[in-house]
């Protein structure tokens, strides 16, 4: 096997070398506790403070409203749950949609068992949210909306400041997962009206086990640890100082490179979208064109399964994912793909590609190159291709 | 995911994939929404009831390929009452086993070749001892297999 290609970066990406380089004097020699008192602790607190002021920065935040946390899907559930609890007093109704994130929609299946109601708003079938339904569906006992920013699947980006719009027109909390968007594309929380987002560190070249939660100054909401003063007394814990000093670099990094990412990013996908739909006859982009994120593209390929797609090209080196059941553990394909209107079999059939600012042309021609012979090899083995072409003989 | 080096070389050569043209016995079982579909074609000689040759067609992935592919090896040359004993169990562990959750695969191998038997006996207006009317819809099957 020769050069790996990467592209999967909607799973996780690599960590920068100076994200490494900046994370690595806290485990070595400054591996002081923060809370400590003698100097190099303190120095080691001050630092904290300063990486939070680098994360609230990036999206026009004050210091005080962001909160590091373990992971997105930590980030997830405290907002959700912790701003149902601590508002069950005005009402027990949320509202998300169909499309969002395990992270989102279990825990708002957890909240049901509690005896809430929770609102899953259908998408259309580019996986838009509808403002007007989400109008509609808002009562006077909701207390939260739950959207994400962009769809971990098929990239699809959602329309954050109309649908702030509604649930501020109605007093209604708005949380965002911005997981797979931000440090990808700029957000300004002011701007938009959001009350809560939702980040991972592993999603833009820090590591693992690093996020946060960013909550609005006066939000309402329950403690998600208790224990230490950490974290404003809201998050008890020692902090994960390595990995959110490396965060807080990352997403430097990230914000002062945005620009030119995005740019080769979409130059990337659109170059390999184009190819790819031209040269692989019955196959669809899933998700919208334009309002997408730079980095992913999504297509089904009709007749044949994601899985023997995947490895297939693994064998090439190209690490991809897919919708399909036998990716995800379970016998039902992606819910997101189901929710955006497709058929079982075609949602069996896609194919994620999630490239990043390290992908080079060169990957994309040698994906784009091999992809149609991957696709024509399973089909010419597949029943439900064979069916296909008897009947249009 | 851990497939074994058999299954691997399954998937990615695998044998007897095609058509066969006026076969003896067509059986197709599985159904889109689990993700597997799998079509095997057998050429039977009715007079010794030997499978002369086998063929599939699969939709599914890579344990479904690997399974299909297996079975075709394993019933080619066998009489019916043989092909019989080929069982989700033996393909299985003629691949070096399979990861729990494609277990299903494994056995939707099985019930492809029962398939394509019971076409075969159906056309032919025999009865073939201890063969069982197919299930198409594999999930019917699982509730009770695991």
């Amino acid at each position: 096997m020769g050069k790996l290609i990467y592209m999967d970066n909607a799973a996780t990406t690599f960590v920068d070398k100076r994200v490494l380089d900046a994370m690595t004097p806290y485990l070595t020699d400054r591996c002081f506790n923060p809370s400590s008192i003698y100097d190099g602790a303190q120095d080691v607190h001050a630092d904290l403070d300063n990486a939070r002021a680098t994360i609230a920065k990036t999206l026009n935040a004050s210091d005080r409203e962001i909160y590091f946390t373990a992971c997105g899907t930590e980030s997830d559930n405290w907002a959700i749950k912790g701003v149902a609890h601590a508002n069950a007093d005005k009402g027990k109704h949320l509202i998300t949609s169909k499309i969002e994130h395990h992270a989102v929609l279990h825990s708002m299946a957890a909240l049901e068992k509690e005896g809430y109601e929770v609102t899953y708003l259908d998408v259309d079938e580019n996986g838009f949210v509808s403002v007007d339904a989400l109008d509609k569906a808002i009562r006077p006992d909701t207390v939260l909306v739950s959207i994400m920013y962009a769809n971990n699947e098929i990239g699809t980006i959602e329309p954050i400041k109309e649908i702030a719009e509604v649930c501020h027109k109605h007093n209604v909390y708005f949380h965002v997962d911005a997981v797979q968007a931000y440090a990808h594309l700029p957000i300004d929380v002011k701007e938009l009206g959001i009350d809560m987002l939702s980040a991972s560190g592993h999603k833009f070249n820090a590591m693992k086990g690093t996020g946060f939660l960013y909550i609005k100054k006066g939000t309402k909401i329950q403690n998600f640890m208790d224990g230490g003063a950490q974290e404003f007394k809201k998050r008890a814990g020692t902090e994960n100082v390595a990995g959110i000093i490396g965060m807080a670099k990352a997403t430097e990094i990230a914000h002062s490179e945005m620009k030119e990412r995005m740019e080769h990013e979409t130059k990337i996908r659109d170059y390999m979208i184009d190819r790819i739909l031209k040269e692989i006859p019955y196959s669809k982009l899933n998700g919208d064109r334009v309002k997408r994120l730079s980095n992913n593209l999504n297509i089904g390929f009709e007749f044949i399964e994601g899985e023997s797609m995947l490895l297939a090209l693994n064998d090439l080196g190209v690490c991809a994912s897919s919708g399909s059941a036998c990716t995800s553990g379970s016998l039902d394909p992606s819910h997101v793909l189901l929710a955006i209107g497709l058929p079982h079999e075609k949602a069996h059939g896609s194919l994620r590609l999630t490239v990043s600012h390290e992908t080079t042309m060169d990957d994309a021609k040698l994906v784009c190159d091999n992809l149609p012979k991957i696709v024509e090899r399973l089909r010419s083995m597949s029943p439900l291709y064979e069916d296909f072409v008897k009947k249009n003989k | 995911m851990a497939y074994s080096e058999k299954v691997k070389d399954h998937y990615t050569n695998p044998r007897n994939v095609g058509e066969i043209e006026n076969a003896s016995g067509v059986g197709t079982v599985g159904n889109a929404k689990c993700g597997d579909i799998m079509r095997m074609y057998l050429d039977i000689d009715d007079k010794t009831h030997i499978i002369k040759d086998c063929k599939f067609k699969t939709f599914g992935c890579g344990a479904a390929v690997a399974t299909s592919s297996m079975a075709t090896e394993m019933v080619k040359g066998k009489t019916i009452e043989e092909a019989l004993k080929v069982t989700n169990k033996a393909v299985m562990e003629a691949l070096d086993g399979l990861p729990p959750i494609k277990v299903h695969c494994s056995l939707l191998a099985e019930e492809a070749i029962h398939a394509a038997l019971w076409d075969y006996a159906e056309k032919h207006n025999i009865k073939i001892e201890g063969l069982k009317k197919p299930v198409n819809d594999i999930e019917e099957l699982e509730e009770d297999e695991f």
